[in-house]
Order: structure tokens, then sequence, then C-alpha cells
């Protein structure tokens, strides 16, 4: 965590609020690493990596995971409960004819615990206006150029719901381990704003 | 009328920037908002919902999002008469 904006004004107007708070006893300094301590040891792109390699490996896996993540996902240990409230979360599996990717035209809604905290470009006005409407220029912005005769299907989360992009396998990669599958997964590819 | 975080398919916001190898805050600040406000809505000063509803309606485009957010939060207080 970077301290060089800490003389900022706002870094100053936010330290003063917290010690009103604590002043009131509505908040406790301790409390707040431990939100960020929490924050950090459960939302990891190595979580969304981990599904994927298993999605890869494993056909019944997949199924469960397309059909129901949150019922999948208690299968390698994770779950959609660990923030303020539990999301539905829906895998969305590309195909040879297919590329998906997600969004949150209203905020930021995304799936921390699988992606990791998201990137400013992921809440910026700029990529949820125009992922709707332009998805192929965006993603072409990201380096990814799909065949003309590939579908993109932009799907748009909100407060209940969340998706997560289940990227194509490479090929060449029958030989490798599901650890050797999910550190080729990157967290733009669990977007789609990238393909693995 | 929609508001003004509703901007899906709108135009004039510009390319998609991406910073590489971007760290999950760019201040210990933005740290800190984040902290507060999930600290918050745990001892129930406030829900969930009232915080989106909050950013929405005091959010800007001017400002960053940890800046909105520090926003919603200070409405949302001064409402419940906090602070």
């Amino acid at each position: 965590m970077s301290d060089d904006h800490d003389d900022s004004p706002i870094a100053a107007r936010v330290r003063e609020l917290e010690a009103i708070l604590e002043e009131k006893g509505l908040l406790d300094p301790r409390e707040l690493d431990q939100v960020l301590e929490a924050f950090a040891a459960k939302a990891s792109p190595a979580n969304g990596f981990r599904v994927v390699a298993r999605a890869w490996t494993d056909d019944g896996f997949r199924a469960r995971l397309l059909d129901d993540a949150n019922d999948a996902l208690p299968e390698l240990g994770l779950s959609m409960g660990g923030g303020l409230q539990v999301q539905q979360l829906h895998v969305v599996e590309n195909t040879e004819d297919v590329h998906n990717v997600i969004v949150c035209t209203l905020c930021s809604c995304y799936p921390l615990s699988l992606l990791g905290p998201s990137p400013t470009w992921y809440k910026s006005p700029a990529y949820r206006a125009r992922v709707v409407s332009h998805p192929r220029e965006v993603l072409e912005q990201f380096g990814l150029t799909l065949p003309e005769s590939t579908k993109i299907e932009v799907w748009d989360a909100n407060a209940e719901s969340r998706y997560m992009v289940l990227p194509r396998r490479p090929g060449g990669t029958e030989d490798l381990t599901e650890a050797g599958l999910a550190a080729l997964v990157t967290r733009n590819g669990l977007i789609g704003t990238a393909a693995v | 009328m929609p508001r003004l975080n509703d901007v899906g398919g709108q135009d004039g916001f510009g390319p998609v920037l991406e910073e590489l190898d971007e760290p999950p805050f760019h201040a210990d600040w933005e740290a800190h908002v984040m902290a507060m406000n999930r600290a918050l809505i745990g001892r129930g000063i406030y829900n969930l919902d009232e915080f989106r509803d909050a950013v929405e309606r005091t959010m800007s485009h001017q400002s960053s999002y940890y800046e909105n957010w520090f926003r919603a939060i200070q409405t949302l207080l001064k409402e419940r008469g906090v602070v």
C-alpha cells in the first residue's frame, strides 16, 4: 500500500472522520486492520484460476459450475458468501463461437473473492459505457481481436448477481497438471478482456 | 430519469485506460475508506443498499472511485445525525 498521497486534503479528511468515529465508539482502529487483512486474504484471483483449471480438467465439475456456480464452488473450498452479502455467481463459458465479457454498468459489481480487487478501468465510466455498445472495439483496445464470426456476449452484473468468464483451454496443454493450467489463467481472462 | 451512475451505452467518456500492475489501492486513505465502509455496514449504521443509493445520488464523474465512496459515507453519517 502506498503512502504517497497521505498529505493530500482528502487523506486528512478521512483521518479526521476516523478520529470522530473512534471518539464516538463507532470505529475501532484495530477493526480497520482486520477488515483489510480479511479482504486481502479472501479476495484473490488465484481462486478464480483454480476454478478454471478444475473446470478444464473435470467435465463433471464444469457442468456443475455452469449450472449453479454457488453450489459447485465449495468443492474447491470456495464460496460466494465471504463479503457483505451472498451473491449468485454465473459462470459463462467461452466457446469457438461465443466470447463472453463482464461489466457492471451501474457501479462496480465484481466477484472479488474469485478475481481479487477490481482494476480501476473496470470501475471507470469509459469501460462501463462503451463495452455494452461497442464490445469488439473495447476488446481490441485490450489487444484482443476476435474473428468477425465470433459472437460477443456482454454480461451486466448487479447487486445480486456476479459473473465470471470461463476462458477456452489453450491448445497444446494436454500434459499440464491442474496447477500448471491454473498458472496460464489471467485476471483479464476471467473478465473476458483477454483470451488465455 | 436515470441516475448519473447509469452510464451503459453512453458516449463521451474517452478510451478505456488500463494501468499495468495496478495495486489494489493507490493511497492509504483509499484502503481506509473501504475498510471504514465495511466496518460501518458491519455495525448496522447503514446497510449496503443504502450505501449504493448514497453513492448513486452523490457521485460525480469528476471524482475518483474512492472519493465518491467517501462522499457517500459522509452523506449517510450526516443524514443519520452521527456526525
